[in-house]
């Protein structure tokens, strides 16, 4: 009897702790990803009645040029912010040394991941400004006119990303120091028995170690990327003319803004947003599932 | 250790080291260095265009208190913590139970349901914005801290459930066996077996969450207008709108919005690092 009433409590038990969180997970994130799939079917102004258009809104979407600059701002974003890969292994090399106060120094450079994206942006709102900004100053000691970043369309998308770097390279940093903290001393010694130095040591020695926190550095990169609208909303509201827009930004003004509320479209565009996602997310699962049965 | 440890190099290297260490970390901090020069300067500085010269006043005090009289900034200030304060010990106790519950059972559909709080957790929030702005209209908690922090908790559920499963996941197993012989039922021994070992992911967890909440800007202003809901990142938008050119003013309330998050990576920094680059080493 004792051992039944065990057995149940214990197939009952994951159950009972886990209602909690599902029950909340379920309603603010499962369910609306189907709702918003749902509501990318109809016409909806968010007040009145939904009107059925079947795939309408993508149609439109395949029609509409703000959707395709917002697209290719998408992957100028993944393609450049990956950068912060290579540059925070880059400062992290620099930085994992022993030398006096060398953990301040760490801690200082990690700063900027812990500051709001909206400060940051409207840090480099002021960095990039062509009347005082500090970049126009110091081209101009270099003779270079000043350039109003953010207000080209030529540069504006590059320049936002630039700014976006810069927290991102730090996440990037501390993932690596924790990475170089990790890596075998002995293979470094045995290395260096054999000649290895330098770039050659990094390749085939220190970055095989290090693809745990490549691999992790790499995923929040491609989600910091696809999720770059704050420093869009902050520093230039899409502009000039929605050539800064993204996916995520296109969709939040389709759904609320000057122009009207178009739901439905918009709820079109964050479906686009969602399959690219999937892609990593799958891909990141199947990660995750071949390390589970590898245990 | 790689690199070669500056030590053991020569001195010309050790000494150009040791030179460009403290340069480069000032190039680093450049544009934060820079908006905290502005942020203590008089307002006649900026009229007059004066941004890099030396300031003719030091205005630190000032500034800083016209920032807190003249604008709602202590409500934005106090609706942060509103939301961000609530939503960790939320999301933490929440997952405190899921990790706990997809760690140490086996039973069939656990591994699914991990997967989906990691595949929610990377979900873009465009998806959710439509959905989450209605219902929080329809539970009446539309414009509030409340509605805030109740989608915070739950979504913030999915990356801690992940966190804390991979923390548990790596105890000693035996501890839960053994209580278990000894009869002890199962949430006792959730609550006095496992909880004492994960305090430090509990930590870990608390400062890294506070942190992304406090920074949050996106669901600020989808799901809270004005100054009597909104956090810090959202009322900084709408003071930078406003003040236009006194930059002195905006740059002072960035700071003031930048601290606290801050303060607490400084405090806490072992476990704030802890936290995020778990799963950087195997």
């Amino acid at each position: 009897m004792i051992a039944s009433g065990r057995l149940s409590q214990r197939t009952l038990a994951p159950w009972i702790f886990l209602l909690p969180g599902i029950f909340m997970f379920f309603i603010y994130v499962i369910a609306p990803i189907f709702q918003s799939i749902n509501v990318s079917f109809y016409s909806w102004d968010g007040l009145g009645e939904k009107v059925w258009v079947g795939f309408g809104n993508y149609i439109e979407l395949f029609g509409d040029e703000a959707f395709y600059v917002s697209l290719k701002n998408n992957v100028l974003w993944l393609l450049f912010f990956m950068l912060a890969v290579p540059a925070g292994l880059f400062i992290a090399i620099f930085l994992n040394q022993t030398v006096w106060g060398i953990r301040l120094y760490k801690s200082l450079f990690f700063f900027p991941f812990v500051i709001s994206q909206v400060v940051v942006g409207l840090v480099f709102v002021w960095f990039y400004n062509p009347d005082f900004g500090l970049m126009n100053i110091i081209l101009g000691w270099f003779g270079i006119d000043p350039i109003a970043v953010l207000a080209d369309e030529r540069y504006v998308t590059y320049g936002i990303i630039a700014a976006g770097l810069w927290p991102q390279t730090a996440y990037c940093m501390i993932l690596y120091l924790t990475g170089l903290n990790a890596v075998d001393g002995e293979m470094i010694e045995a290395a260096r028995l054999d000649n290895a130095k330098g770039l050659r040591m990094l390749w085939y020695v220190i970055l095989p170690q290090l693809k745990p926190a490549t691999f992790i550095a790499i995923v929040v990169t491609v989600v910091g990327s696809l999720r770059s609208f704050d420093m869009i909303s902050i520093m230039t509201d899409g502009g000039p003319w929605g050539s800064s827009r993204v996916l995520a930004f296109y969709m939040y003004e389709q759904s609320f803004s000057e122009y009207g509320f178009r739901m439905g479209y918009g709820a079109s565009i964050a479906v686009i947003l969602f399959l690219i996602m999937m892609v990593y997310i799958t891909g990141f699962l199947y990660k995750m599932y071949r390390d589970e049965r590898g245990r | 250790m790689y690199p070669t440890p500056i030590e053991k190099t020569s001195y010309p290297v050790r000494t150009a080291y040791k030179i460009f260490l403290p340069i480069s970390l000032l190039i680093w901090l450049l544009p934060l260095i820079a908006i905290f020069m502005t942020s203590i300067r008089g307002a006649g500085d900026i009229n007059a265009g004066n941004y890099w010269g030396w300031p003719t006043s030091f205005d630190l005090i000032e500034n800083y208190t016209a920032v807190f009289v003249n604008t709602p900034m202590l409500d934005y200030l106090f609706n942060s913590f509103k939301v961000a304060i609530p939503t960790v010990i939320g999301a933490v106790f929440l997952s405190c139970m899921t990790g706990f519950a997809l760690a140490i059972y086996r039973f069939k559909g656990g591994l699914i349901l991990f997967f989906i709080f990691i595949a929610g957790n990377f979900v873009p929030f465009q998806i959710l914005m439509v959905p989450v702005r209605d219902f929080s209209v329809s539970l009446g908690v539309y414009n509030t801290t409340l509605g805030l922090t109740l989608f915070h908790i739950a979504f913030q559920t999915g990356f801690c459930t992940l966190f804390m499963r991979n923390f548990i996941k790596a105890l000693p197993f035996e501890l839960i066996e053994a209580a278990r012989a000894e009869g002890v039922s199962e949430i006792k021994i959730f609550w006095y077996v496992v909880i004492p070992l994960i305090r430090p992911a509990i930590a870990a967890l608390s400062v890294l969450i506070f942190t992304f909440i406090w920074n949050d800007y996106f669901w600020a202003i989808v799901l809270t207008q004005g100054a009597e809901s909104q956090p810090v990142t959202a009322g900084l938008y709408s003071l930078n709108g406003q003040f236009s050119s006194a930059w002195h003013l905006v740059s002072a309330g960035s700071i003031i919005a930048a601290l606290p998050p801050v303060l607490m990576f400084f405090a806490m920094q072992k476990h704030f690092i802890a936290g995020l680059t778990l799963g950087a080493v195997k």
